[in-house]
């Protein structure tokens, strides 16, 4: 392995952390995926030696894991990953016009990566939150309600280096490597940002509301 | 008409209502008070009297499941709470997370504490990095206040929760796909039995329960099993929330007593986008053999969609308009099950890329009558040939579609190209001809 002293006492601390939450130490294994995720960008060769020394495994095992899950990626990638939405819902509601056109912007196809390493962009399957469709998600954060044009607004900015804000999410979308961090369980302090809900999610609460309706007042019998 | 039941969705629009504050002011963490100083048994008699079916999906009694577990043998039992919402069009667990991370907590501390469970799971996907956000706060916060951890509230009763994310993978929904994968492995299903209530997480009775499942607990805890069961039809307790989505005016979360009606949702949201005609909806997501108008009175209750042919499923209502090309839709549908097939087993492996290869040559215009039989045929040699129903979900919207649009699937091969304008589905104005597109960035 090839981590300087500091990351790798950092990477130890953070491992034994994460290792401390089961039962059955082999549980630790995604997270500490998602973990080297967050120091190299990737699941990098480095990364799979660590998660098998810290638990006992060969790296044929970690990669056999690592490469059945798709937020593992085996290649250095961007500092934004961008998905749009193509599962039928989105994709019907607009999301196959919008990936064309963010495709073309961004010169690159699914699982490409710019020359630049800022975007990794990605066909997504359903994101739960088809009320919001059609969707695209920023390293995971989601960006709701999409047209080309907020969709292309969205990745300009980020080619140009220009925080972007999610729809429901944190203030500003943090980095690939910082958000990896979040997924390996640590919190980043972002919990309080953002709303609660989007119009949709409350769409029904507000209609009870007007209609003066509460829970177990009748209901269908 | 039926009226809407907001519980779950109660405080979603209050000023912060994923803070433990909030939820506290609105009466939570009540229930667990009030579950500590119940028998453990009295609590599991109480959600089988409820009703209460599993909101995942399958809608199998909760308060049954729980009562599956053997004897305690003195080592460990767990819970493990499904949070791996992905079935396409399926999308109230993850906003009831982001807006109300405290009630699940509070369900996993009650209902860890009546199947005698100490250390409990929640399995979230990893593509929602602001709501695995609160739930770590939750938990925290819950910690701190006393409500989690070591002897809580002097009840004598220890109960550690771990928030777990995922990394990509709509199998992971599947029960035992997800405990594999919890476990650190690749995420298989197991061939069953054994269930996990006998040999679950690392091989100990386990609880697997939906989000919605577990979070509908503290509600019956504090109000009572007749409050509960006055909501629902005859065997379809209760609330629960109906997510509409597509081509509807104001789609979003209805909560709602089992055995309400798309007509009557679909009036309550605005109606069809633009007063267009309803064309075809799924009541359960992808997986959910595909409705018509005919069903718009069918009472969304698991009997009454069973019996019309379907399922109630996750009651993701995805209602698509009379533009859409019902080739395309359920095209991408398979595209997704071809994607999501673990590969374990041959059938579902192989079969879904079979029917991906016959279903885009169909919606190109370049398919022949016979493939339109090819694909039934297809359906035929996966359907309920695997461990897990992947494959099954995979044929249900085809082999409905052909049935209720065969017709359309012949336009496509006779007219050699889909009849549809793609753009007249879409919510913004595009044009469907090929555009040229400025410079690359």
């Amino acid at each position: 392995m090839t981590y300087d002293e500091s990351t790798l006492k950092q990477l130890l601390a953070d491992a034994e952390e994460i290792r401390g939450r089961y039962p059955v130490e082999r549980s630790a294994l995604l997270p500490m995926l998602h973990l080297v995720q967050s120091v190299d960008g990737y699941v990098s060769p480095d990364g799979i030696q660590f998660c098998a020394e810290q638990l006992g495994l060969t790296a044929a095992e970690v990669s056999a894991v690592a490469t059945f899950y798709t937020q593992y990626k085996r290649r250095p990638n961007g500092e934004f990953q961008v998905g749009v939405c193509t599962n039928t819902l989105c994709a019907v509601m607009g999301g196959d016009e919008i990936w064309k056109r963010v495709s073309e912007r961004c010169g690159v196809g699914h699982d490409e990566t710019t020359a630049d390493g800022k975007i990794s962009l990605e066909r997504l399957e359903c994101n739960a939150a088809c009320d919001f469709a059609p969707v695209m998600m920023v390293n995971w954060e989601f960006f709701d309600n999409m047209t080309p044009e907020t969709a292309l607004q969205l990745v300009d900015d980020i080619l140009d280096g220009k925080p972007v804000k999610p729809s429901r999410g944190p203030d500003a979308v943090p980095t690939f490597k910082e958000v990896s961090r979040v997924l390996a369980g640590f919190e980043d302090g972002r919990a309080d940002q953002g709303p609660a809900a989007g119009e949709p999610t409350l769409a029904g609460l507000q209609s009870a509301k007007d209609q003066g309706w509460k829970p177990a007042k009748g209901g269908a019998k | 008409m039926t009226e809407l039941a907001p519980v779950l969705s109660a405080i979603w629009d209050q000023d912060k209502s994923w803070k433990r504050d909030t939820y506290v002011k609105s009466g939570g963490y009540s229930a667990l008070k009030k579950a500590l100083g119940m028998e453990p048994n009295d609590l599991v008699q109480m959600v089988k009297d409820s009703g209460l079916r599993g909101r995942g999906g399958a809608g199998f009694p909760t308060g049954m499941k729980w009562g599956f577990l053997p004897p305690d043998d003195g080592g460990p039992r767990y819970l493990v709470v499904n949070a791996d919402e992905s079935e396409p069009g399926t999308c109230k667990d993850i906003p009831l997370m982001m807006a109300n991370p405290n009630v699940l907590i509070e369900g996993v501390a009650i209902t860890s504490y009546a199947i005698g469970c100490n250390h409990a799971f929640i399995y979230l996907r990893g593509e929602v990095v602001h709501v695995y956000r609160r739930l770590l706060q939750a938990v925290r916060e819950a910690y701190e206040a006393g409500d989690l951890g070591k002897n809580i509230h002097g009840s004598g009763f220890d109960l550690d929760v771990t928030v777990h994310a995922g990394a990509g993978a709509y199998i992971c929904g599947e029960e035992t796909a997800l405990l594999d994968s919890l476990e650190g492995r690749r995420g298989q299903p197991r061939l069953k039995p054994p269930f996990p209530a006998v040999a679950g997480l690392y091989a100990r009775p386990t609880v697997v329960n939906n989000v919605e499942s577990v979070a509908s607990v503290p509600a019956i805890v504090n109000n009572g099993v007749d409050w509960f069961t006055d909501m629902g039809t005859e065997r379809s307790k209760g609330h629960g929330l109906f997510s509409l989505s597509g081509h509807v005016e104001r789609p979003g979360q209805y909560e709602a007593p089992l055995g309400i009606t798309l007509r009557e949702l679909l009036e309550m949201a605005g109606g069809m986008r633009g007063g267009k005609k309803l064309k075809f909806w799924t009541p359960g997501g992808s997986s959910t053999p595909i409705f018509t108008d005919e069903h718009l009175d069918t009472p969304l209750d698991y009997e009454s969609v069973g019996a019309a042919g379907s399922m109630l499923g996750t009651r993701a209502l995805q209602i698509f308009d009379e533009t859409t090309c019902v080739v395309r839709a359920v095209t991408r549908w398979t595209e997704f099950y071809k994607h999501e097939s673990c590969g374990k087993c041959t059938p579902c492996r192989e079969g879904t890329f079979w029917l991906t290869q016959i279903l885009k040559r169909l919606e190109a215009g370049k398919g022949t009558d016979a493939d339109i039989q090819q694909l039934l045929d297809t359906c035929d040699s996966i359907a309920g040939r695997s461990f897990c129903a992947l494959g099954d979900g995979a044929t249900s919207s085809i082999v409905s579609s052909v049935k209720l649009f065969r017709e359309e699937y012949e336009r496509h091969v006779t007219e050699g190209a889909c009849p549809f304008d793609h753009a007249a589905s879409a919510l913004f104005d595009y044009s469907s001809e090929p555009t040229t597109e400025e410079a690359h960035a």
